[in-house]
């Protein structure tokens, strides 16, 4: 009987869990809907400023403005984004060990995301910045307030270099770890330059000074943007695994159930049957 | 004859804010205020802090941009913005704090006060009261 008992309850157990990872699948399935459009919405800004910057480039000197600099690298920082948030698969551990493994000492950390301050904020890293929170309710202010930090610590030589290390949003269920450079800024790929003259006020260098520390936002933006949307691709996948997993357990539990219920019921009528022949 | 017409986008990181034809624009350039009718020579300038107000031929719409820049083609003109909020966007109470805020850090002169972004500050609340008419 007790065996019953225990039984009954492991299943009542596994069933509630996975009653919430459910939950948390379909939440991040919604999530990740938001996440996709904002990246949609967030398209057409960023493919005119890369026109607007490859038609500006081509009529003034592009080396001259500080954020496309190149300097030998002597202070390098690192911003490193994981998500706030755990129960998300290997989303977090993935950016960690690659950023472990990027790191050669002396590095500066930027790090986004509360997961990433826990896991760096512990083991005695150089950590410059600390941006946790800010996925829940993200906006472009958070990728204003990031970018103008560097603009400023770049442009004074603070920094000679920054690399970005995020989870690049491939589909729902795919997500890579990418290590690219953020500062200085590549000189945007010269396609086709748009034939029209324009007239520049005041002139196409002030316009483009103008425009690059916004780029350097737009592409701190889309950063966040990415990693949030991977972010909630690898919870949805992860609960979904979890949902499964449970769904499984629940079956063998059940099974053992019945057979641990039918020995007893067979146990029973055995004990009848020999009382009955007793009595005769 | 009603006045010509053009395309104006108004497009932020966020998503495009406002895609309309209008008869004219106003908008606040690094050399100072500009207004664009149609038919107008290609033009490129960066924005500063400042009201946007666009007139689609009956009804004047406004804007609180915090930056950006705008780019005529004689067909279209495309606005890109940093921010751009309509009235109904804007937090009174927000921009109320944040203006007083300023005031007081520029009236208090501190050593360690860093003047520019106070005073970006102090622009960016007053811009975002004008546009809703409180101030």
């Amino acid at each position: 009987m007790s065996t019953l008992k225990v039984i009954r309850r492991r299943i009542a157990s596994v069933k509630s869990t996975q009653k919430i990872t459910r939950a948390m699948q379909m939440v991040a399935a919604a999530k990740l809907h938001r996440a996709q459009m904002n990246i949609e919405k967030a398209r057409p800004y960023t493919l005119k400023l890369r026109d607007t910057i490859a038609s500006l480039v081509i009529r003034t000197d592009p080396n001259r403005h500080p954020l496309l600099a190149v300097r030998e690298p002597e202070k390098t920082a690192i911003m490193i984004v994981t998500g706030d948030r755990g129960l998300c698969g290997s989303f977090n551990s993935n950016i960690i060990r690659k950023a472990e493994a990027a790191m050669q000492g002396g590095e500066e950390l930027i790090l986004v995301g509360k997961k990433g301050v826990e896991y760096f904020g512990k083991r005695g890293y150089n950590v410059a910045q600390k941006h946790s929170g800010i996925f829940r309710y993200l906006n472009f202010g958070n990728a204003t307030a990031i970018g103008e930090m560097l603009n400023r610590y770049y442009c004074e030589q603070e920094l000679d270099r920054v690399l970005l290390i995020y989870n690049e949003f491939k589909s729902a269920v795919q997500q890579y770890v990418v290590l690219e450079q953020l500062l200085p800024l590549k000189p945007a790929e010269i396609g086709e330059a748009n034939p029209v003259e324009y007239i520049y006020e005041p002139s196409a260098a002030a316009v483009l000074d103008a425009i690059l520390p916004l780029n350097l936002n737009m592409q701190i933006w889309r950063v966040l943007l990415e990693s949030n949307a991977a972010e909630q691709g690898a919870r949805m996948t992860a609960m979904e695994n979890a949902t499964d997993a449970a769904q499984e357990m629940i079956e063998t539990l059940t099974l053992h159930y019945n057979k641990a219920r039918q020995a007893t019921i067979t146990r029973e009528i055995m004990d009848i049957v020999g009382g009955s022949i007793g009595m005769e | 004859m009603s006045a010509p017409k053009f395309r104006l986008e108004v497009v932020t990181p966020e998503g495009v804010v406002f895609s309309k034809d209008v008869v004219s624009f106003k908008a606040p350039g690094s050399e100072g205020q500009f207004g664009v009718l149609a038919n107008h020579a290609p033009f490129m300038t960066s924005l500063e802090i400042g009201p946007i107000e666009l007139f689609d031929g009956s009804e004047s719409y406004y804007l609180a941009t915090t930056g950006g820049f705008t780019e005529v083609l004689p067909h279209k003109t495309i606005i890109l913005a940093e921010t751009a909020e309509t009235k109904g966007e804007i937090d009174i109470e927000r921009a109320r704090t944040s203006l007083e805020r300023a005031q007081k850090r520029l009236e208090a002169k501190s050593p360690d006060l860093d003047v520019e972004r106070a005073q970006l500050s102090l622009h960016r609340a007053l811009n975002r009261l004008r546009v809703v008419g409180v101030k």
